[in-house]
């Protein structure tokens, strides 16, 4: 019981600092997120910057914490081992990036945007939720 | 180039880098949003998944925390385009307004929700956590969507909309 509390508020505090970053970055708006995509047009390069930062800062943090030998609230680090790269990998992600092209929202900035719903967000989350276990049941892993 | 949105960007990335460490480091996690929502709304209620709403309502506290932030102390934090010097409290300074009505939403959220299922993971499963490990599988991934994304908003800005 007191280390289910402890791994609910350690993912409480993951999720606080994700979405503290995601709406420090500019990643809840969808324009600044669409002008990033937009590269014949008027090209907004500050997603480089997010993305540079969030991997070269997560590159560094999963070294060190790697070299431990488990989790300090669970047994052992859950990296995928799945090495394929198929047909439903680049397609599911093709599909992906068109939603993401048509919205300029990605799952979590779609999430972290609750924070002033609207109805068109909404519905993108409903059916996003919809999408999701479609392809659940398509045989997810 | 705008300097100022370009380090908050840099800031919030950094943010973001943390989250997945401190995922990885507390509960040996990926920090991947589209596998941790996915997993919360369709697995079996057996599955352990108290953290995974906890992270999730955690996102949705991150902006409230910087609205309430900027009401407290006029920080003017948010980096929503052309919104710089907006009112402190107002959300629209941190949440930007969707892109298009329900009709288009609809669409985008079933192909989100669809394509990454099928290709297990998101732009922070891929795209962070993946590259940040040096995985093939999430180069690939994070490629194929960055192009397809690029495709799409040329052909709806350039070729249909005649931008």
């Amino acid at each position: 019981m007191k280390t289910r509390l402890t791994k609910t508020l350690a993912g409480y505090i993951a999720g606080l600092l994700f979405g503290l970053g995601l709406a420090l970055a500019g990643m809840t708006d969808p324009a600044r997120v669409l002008g990033f995509l937009d590269i014949a047009g008027a090209w907004d390069p500050t997603l480089m910057f997010v993305l540079g930062g969030a991997v070269v800062t997560t590159f560094i943090g999963y070294r060190l914490v790697l070299r431990g030998t488990g989790p300090l609230f669970g047994r052992y680090f859950q990296l995928p081992t799945r090495r394929e790269l198929d047909a439903r990998l680049l397609g599911g992600s093709a599909l992906f990036g068109i939603g993401w092209g048509l919205s300029g929202y990605c799952p979590g900035p779609a999430i972290a945007s609750l924070a002033a719903p609207s109805a068109p967000l909404i519905a993108m989350l409903a059916a996003m939720i919809v999408g999701w276990q479609l392809a659940r049941r398509q045989g997810s892993h | 180039m705008d300097m100022q949105a370009a380090l908050q960007g840099l800031t919030g990335g950094v943010l973001i880098g943390l989250s997945a460490t401190w995922l990885m480091a507390a509960l040996g996690r990926i920090a991947g949003i589209s596998g941790i929502a996915a997993t919360l709304v369709t697995a079996r209620p057996q599955r352990e998944n108290a953290w995974r709403l906890a992270f999730v309502l955690g996102i949705i506290s991150g902006p409230l925390l910087v609205m309430l932030i900027n009401a407290q102390t006029g920080a003017g934090l948010g980096n929503v385009a052309g919104a710089a010097g907006a009112s402190g409290t107002s959300a629209s300074a941190i949440i930007g307004a969707p892109a298009g009505g329900v009709a288009l939403m609809l669409v985008a959220g079933l192909l989100v929700g669809i394509g990454t299922g099928l290709g297990s993971g998101c732009t922070s499963g891929h795209g962070v956590c993946g590259l940040a490990r040096l995985s093939p599988r999430s180069l690939a991934a994070t490629l194929s969507f960055l192009v397809a994304a690029v495709i799409t908003v040329f052909i709806v800005r350039h070729v249909i909309g005649g931008e």
